[in-house]
């Protein structure tokens, strides 16, 4: 037991603040995930990530919460890309690529401004690659009350959303409005990339958005099934991340800690190359002859 | 301002904004945004294990970069391209975290890392930067037919014998050139900036490709230095004029491009029939 759960684990406060924050984080980013990835939204996804970076970066530089820019910053990136135009496939990837970069833009001079202002040691990093283990319990609550607004919001336009994205015909003609159902969802990204920030930081939180729900469409039959799938894997995810993180501190004689976000993405990254290996196994035993 | 280190950063500069405005230009026409969004993040992973362990951060940007371009090129063929390219970019970015947080690295060489330091490239480093420059330029010279006829009219290509996946590796890999020669300047996160804004804009300019290309290298040298000489006005980050500016490139060519809509419409057709 002692190998696999470093001394002082489960009684120390930071690793059961940092195991709630990202179970809750978790199951926000995989529902949303689930639709983002039946969208072939990931783009867009990963961009509201680098619009919250620059979010979280200017509230870092004005000495406001944290949590406050990444959510404000994605909700604007959100916006933009809607209003550019997101709704038409041809141009999607160019719309989403300007805002991304423009949004790049503001993270170099908030960064650079924070760092001159000398208010901030270790906020790039922080801001950009997060630190579950330096959350401040009195976060909790807000990620809470948001991550349960978003859960709300999907499980309303739940139903629309997933007929208006795999069939717009069936949508329109059923009388539901694809394009508000597709700018309440753009909201709810917003919010679960915010929420995601805090935990894994602003550049990594595109794993727990796409890897479990991609890795749980692959096995689950139905929708309900891969929503389910997709919580369970996010939550373990963290949980093995964190638990990872703090066994990591006596790997070396240096006694220099991995970061949770580092093992958060191997162990996401490493669940959808394995839900690779039966289709492998398939096509050895029945192909190739 | 034309003088010393600053002589360094316009000839950096000038380079890298050609480059990426003729890759970049691919990049928009083949719909490829999110792969060239995340192949400089996998060198920014390499440049920090080079940090680490000690050896020369061009090698280790170089070998990250084309690992990703290789990855994301054969990965995706299996599964949904989208959501392999955000996982391998996530894990390149996790991989970079990891190493970063085992080096003593100071916050400044992060920052330079992600969002460049185009003030302090030293002239040892504008050699290999136009050699990769010149290999990059080659490398779409002779590609130009087959990369333009797989992205404008894939079914033709099929017919001629042409594999669209050959040519998808084989772009991806100029990318990650493009990549290596240009994250010591401008960092891993912005280069994507300046392969988006001035190609999207001059695609929306013309739709003739080699006017197109022209103006696409035309607008991106035009970006970099005027956001060279603002970073020197004003003394902000260099990235943040080139964010900016290529933002607003897109949107002026947007605007010149809605309103004499009929010239633009003749001109396609001459050129598509």
């Amino acid at each position: 037991m002692k190998f696999l759960f470093a001394p002082g684990f489960t009684s120390s406060g930071p690793v059961h603040v940092a195991l709630a924050l990202g179970a809750m984080v978790a199951i926000v980013s995989a529902l949303v995930g689930v639709f983002t990835v039946v969208r072939s939204q990931s783009f867009a996804g990963h961009a509201l990530t680098d619009v919250a970076t620059a979010g979280g970066a200017g509230a870092g530089y004005l000495g406001v919460n944290a949590l406050a820019g990444f959510v404000v910053g994605s909700l604007t990136g959100g916006v933009a890309m809607e209003t550019i135009g997101v709704h038409r496939v041809r141009s999607r990837d160019v719309a989403t690529g300007i805002v991304l970069g423009a949004a790049t833009g503001c993270s170099a001079l908030f960064f650079y401004l924070a760092a001159n202002a000398g208010s901030s040691t270790g906020s790039t990093q922080r801001i950009l690659f997060g630190s579950l283990f330096e959350v401040a319990p009195d976060t909790l609550p807000i990620v809470g009350l948001l991550s349960v607004v978003t859960v709300a919001a999907l499980a309303l336009i739940g139903r629309a959303l997933l007929l208006s994205s795999v069939s717009p015909e069936m949508a329109t003609v059923g009388g539901i409005s694809t394009r508000s159902v597709g700018v309440i969802f753009m909201l709810t990204l917003a919010v679960s990339v915010g929420l995601s920030s805090v935990a894994i930081g602003a550049i990594l939180s595109t794993a727990l958005l796409i890897g479990p729900a991609a890795s749980a469409l692959r096995m689950a039959r139905t929708i309900r099934g891969a929503m389910l799938l997709a919580c369970v894997l996010g939550v373990v995810a963290t949980s093995l991340g964190v638990l990872l993180a703090y066994d990591s501190y006596n790997w070396s004689s240096r006694h220099t800690p991995l970061p949770v976000s580092f093992f958060v993405v191997v162990v996401v990254v490493v669940t959808y190359a394995l839900t690779y290996v039966p289709v492998l196994r398939r096509r050895a035993t029945t192909g190739r002859s | 301002m034309f003088s010393g280190f600053m002589l360094n950063a316009w000839e950096s500069g000038t380079l890298v904004a050609i480059v990426a405005g003729i890759v970049g230009f691919f990049v928009v026409l083949r719909g490829s945004a999110f792969p060239a969004h995340a192949i400089p993040n996998g060198a920014f992973a390499g440049a920090a294990g080079a940090n680490l362990i000690g050896i020369n951060p061009l090698l280790g940007l170089g070998l990250f970069s084309l690992l990703a371009a290789l990855g994301i090129g054969s990965w995706g063929r299996r599964g949904r391209p989208d959501v392999v390219t955000a996982l391998a970019l996530v894990l390149m970015l996790a991989l970079g975290a990891a190493f970063l947080s085992q080096s003593s690295a100071y916050e400044p060489e992060i920052y330079a890392l992600l969002f460049g330091e185009i003030l302090g490239v030293s002239s040892s480093q504008l050699v290999p930067l136009m050699a990769l420059g010149v290999i990059c330029a080659i490398a779409i010279a002779v590609l130009y037919r087959p990369l333009l006829v797989t992205s404008l009219i894939p079914d033709v290509a099929a017919a001629h014998g042409m594999s669209t996946t050959t040519i998808d590796t084989a772009f991806l890999i100029i990318v990650a050139m493009a990549t290596t020669m240009t994250v010591p300047v401008v960092g891993a996160l912005l280069i994507f900036t300046l392969m988006m804004g001035p190609p999207a804009a001059a695609r929306s300019l013309s739709s003739r490709p080699s006017l197109a290309l022209g103006l696409s290298v035309v607008i991106a040298v035009g970006v970099m230095w005027a956001s060279i000489a603002s970073a020197f006005q004003w003394n902000w980050p260099v990235g943040f004029f080139v964010g900016t500016y290529s933002a607003i490139a897109y949107a002026i060519a947007r605007l010149i491009s809605l309103r004499p809509r009929t010239r633009t419409r003749t001109l396609y057709r001459a050129h598509t029939h």
